[in-house]
């Protein structure tokens, strides 16, 4: 039956897509409204996956907890694990301009893959963990598939909803103020360091949501599994391209960037053996160039930010 | 006692001198051009690729081809400029950050692409290490010391007493007094990016032939690069050649505290305590 495979295929992307669409949603957080470099998506990622994992999946004598928890409490116990270990990095690194965020997020994406690789105990060793529990898990299989992509979608709007709440308070607003002039709203008594934190903070749990459903979707995950800078790299163009500051761009993004970059997978799969190691490469160039172009030719994104006019991408206000 | 200088103190200078090499061209671009240069380890990686391909292609030896890898890197990076980061310049530095995160993922599969992504060498033949009164060298390790020495000594010289050197300190200084001043900041710019090319290769070069060649390596080195840069303080050469000296060494003694697989988490730490506690660095550079 090709059209139960089609469908099933196609709940697949939408699913994935969800997940990186909840990723590019928490990116935006902190790129977006607030202008902060986070180039260890991957890391916060990671870091939701796994312990939602171990805090649901059945024990195994081979690592540390397994606690079979209700699967609400591995999303919360991510959203929670992620934010834990964005706050300090983000209270020592906000003070300074965004390229020492920058490499401290690359840092701590290596230390979490450093320990996930090392630590056995931790995580499964190279089996990973096996075993977690997804909603309608025992469904038949299509179904199954269908029930967990309607559920990720379901988050995703939520996430959205709850977001766009945020940003339109007075926290929003307070937020970009202080990304397009910094002095002007410390002049005004905007606490800059702690607002950072929090939105820092506040994306970094996003991630780890994501990571959560991710590995519910995929009921293991093994140290390997995620491309910690390609896929860093992926949700960075996605917001890019949709329009950094909106969250309907950022979903847009996503479903734009996934759809062009599984294609792709999908033409390189059909070429010979020998040239197919070499298309993996050619397409992580090509994305790279991706981003290029779109700074160059397209900065403020499909979808630019609505209001509040976004001068800073032409006019610096300061030499910052 | 020679044995702790044998095993942990000859590498980490060793490899310190291969940071400290990336490190002077990250705090170059740093203090001068005013961005983290996040495509500095992987264009490191493809000038240590260049002059494996120097090696192959003119069949020379690898310290030959180094020099026409060096040349090569720079006008590499100079390309680069002019292609993707320039037209960013009136607008955040941010941007320049970002694009330049893009830039070391297309020179590193650009590198996959050719050479592969299995580990290669320079050549063949195990080098035998010489006893200076029980301190054991290789020549290979010797000639990477005399290297960084002699560019670390050039750069400096060049930077206090040549026209062009001084043009460098002063658009680092303050670069709308420098043009007030009558320094073509574009030139500036130009020579900054063929030293820094020159260094990346020769800082990967070292990388190379005291290890392997992988195609991750400059990535994974960055990390630290930035963190000896930061360590010395950001536009201090003479700041970034101690702290790649540091971070090479600390690399090495780790082992004696930690598991070694968390050896490359050293430079991380270091960056976060010297950010915490003294941003600056030791040598009072810039805090961006």
């Amino acid at each position: 039956m090709a059209s139960i495979g089609l469908i099933n295929y196609a709940t697949f992307m939408g699913t994935m897509i969800g997940i990186y669409g909840i990723l590019a949603l928490g990116l935006n957080v902190q790129w977006g409204v607030t202008g902060l470099f986070n180039a260890g998506i991957a890391g916060f990622f990671a870091v939701g996956a796994y312990l939602s994992a171990l805090l649901t999946a059945p024990p195994s004598p081979e690592r540390i907890m397994g606690w079979e928890l209700p699967v609400a409490f591995g999303w919360l116990g991510a959203m929670a694990g992620a934010a834990l270990i964005a706050w300090p990095i983000g209270r020592i690194c906000l003070r300074f301009r965004s390229d020492y965020l920058a490499i401290a997020t690359i840092g701590v994406a290596e230390v979490i893959r450093l320990v996930l690789r090392t630590e056995e105990s931790l995580s499964g060793g190279a089996r990973g963990i096996t075993g977690v529990p997804r909603p309608f898990g025992g469904f038949e299989y299509s179904l199954s598939q269908f029930a967990y992509f309607a559920l990720v979608i379901a988050v995703l709007l939520l996430v959205y909803w709850a977001l766009e709440r945020q940003l339109a308070a007075p926290w929003g607003r307070m937020m970009k103020a202080i990304r397009d002039n910094e002095q002007a709203a410390a002049a005004m008594g905007k606490d800059i360091a702690k607002r950072r934190l929090e939105a820092f903070v506040l994306g970094a749990a996003v991630m780890g949501l994501a990571g959560a459903l991710y590995v519910h979707f995929m009921r293991a995950i093994t140290p390997e599994a995620i491309d910690p800078m390609i896929s860093t790299f992926l949700v960075w163009i996605m917001l890019i391209l949709g329009g950094s500051g909106n969250n309907r761009g950022a979903i847009l993004g996503a479903v734009i960037v996934w759809l062009i970059w599984s294609m792709s997978e999908f033409v390189t799969d059909q070429l010979p053996a020998d040239v197919a190691t070499q298309a993996k490469y050619i397409r992580v160039f090509l994305i790279g160039l991706m981003l290029q172009l779109i700074l160059r030719f397209r900065p403020e994104g499909l979808l630019p930010e609505e209001s509040g006019q976004r001068t800073s991408y032409r006019s610096p206000p300061s030499s910052r | 006692m020679i044995e702790f200088f044998n095993f942990y103190v000859v590498p980490g200078i060793v490899t310190g001198s291969v940071y400290a090499l990336g490190a002077i061209g990250i705090t170059l671009i740093f203090g001068i051009l005013r961005f983290g240069h996040f495509a500095h380890g992987d264009l490191a990686t493809t000038g240590a690729y260049l002059a494996l391909g120097a090696t192959a292609l003119l069949g020379l030896t690898p310290w030959v081809a180094l020099p026409v890898a060096m040349i090569l890197t720079a006008l590499l990076a100079y390309g680069i400029h002019r292609l993707f980061y320039r037209h960013l310049e009136s607008r955040p530095k941010i941007l320049t950050v970002m694009a330049s995160l893009g830039i070391g993922m297309m020179l590193r599969s650009i590198v996959q692409v050719v050479w592969g992504v299995d580990p290669l060498a320079y050549g063949s033949g195990i080098a035998r290490a010489q006893s200076f009164g029980g301190l054991m060298l290789r020549p290979r390790e010797i000639a990477t010391l005399a290297l960084t020495l002699a560019l670390v000594a050039a750069l400096l010289a060049f930077l206090r007493y040549s026209k062009w050197g001084k043009a460098m300190r002063a658009m680092s200084d303050n670069p709308d007094l420098a043009r007030l001043c009558g320094v073509n900041n574009d030139q500036v710019t130009r020579l900054t990016w063929f030293i820094v090319g020159t260094l990346a290769a020769a800082s990967g070069f070292c990388l190379g032939i005291n290890t392997e060649l992988t195609t991750m390596m400059g990535w994974s080195a960055m990390l630290s690069m930035f963190a000896a840069a930061v360590l010395g303080g950001v536009g201090r050469v003479e700041g970034a050649v101690v702290g790649g000296l540091v971070i090479g060494l600390a690399e090495e003694l780790s082992v004696l505290l930690v598991p070694s697989p968390y050896k490359s988490a050293t430079a991380f730490v270091i960056l976060l305590a010297i950010l915490l506690l003294r941003p600056q660095g030791i040598f009072k550079g810039k805090v961006l």
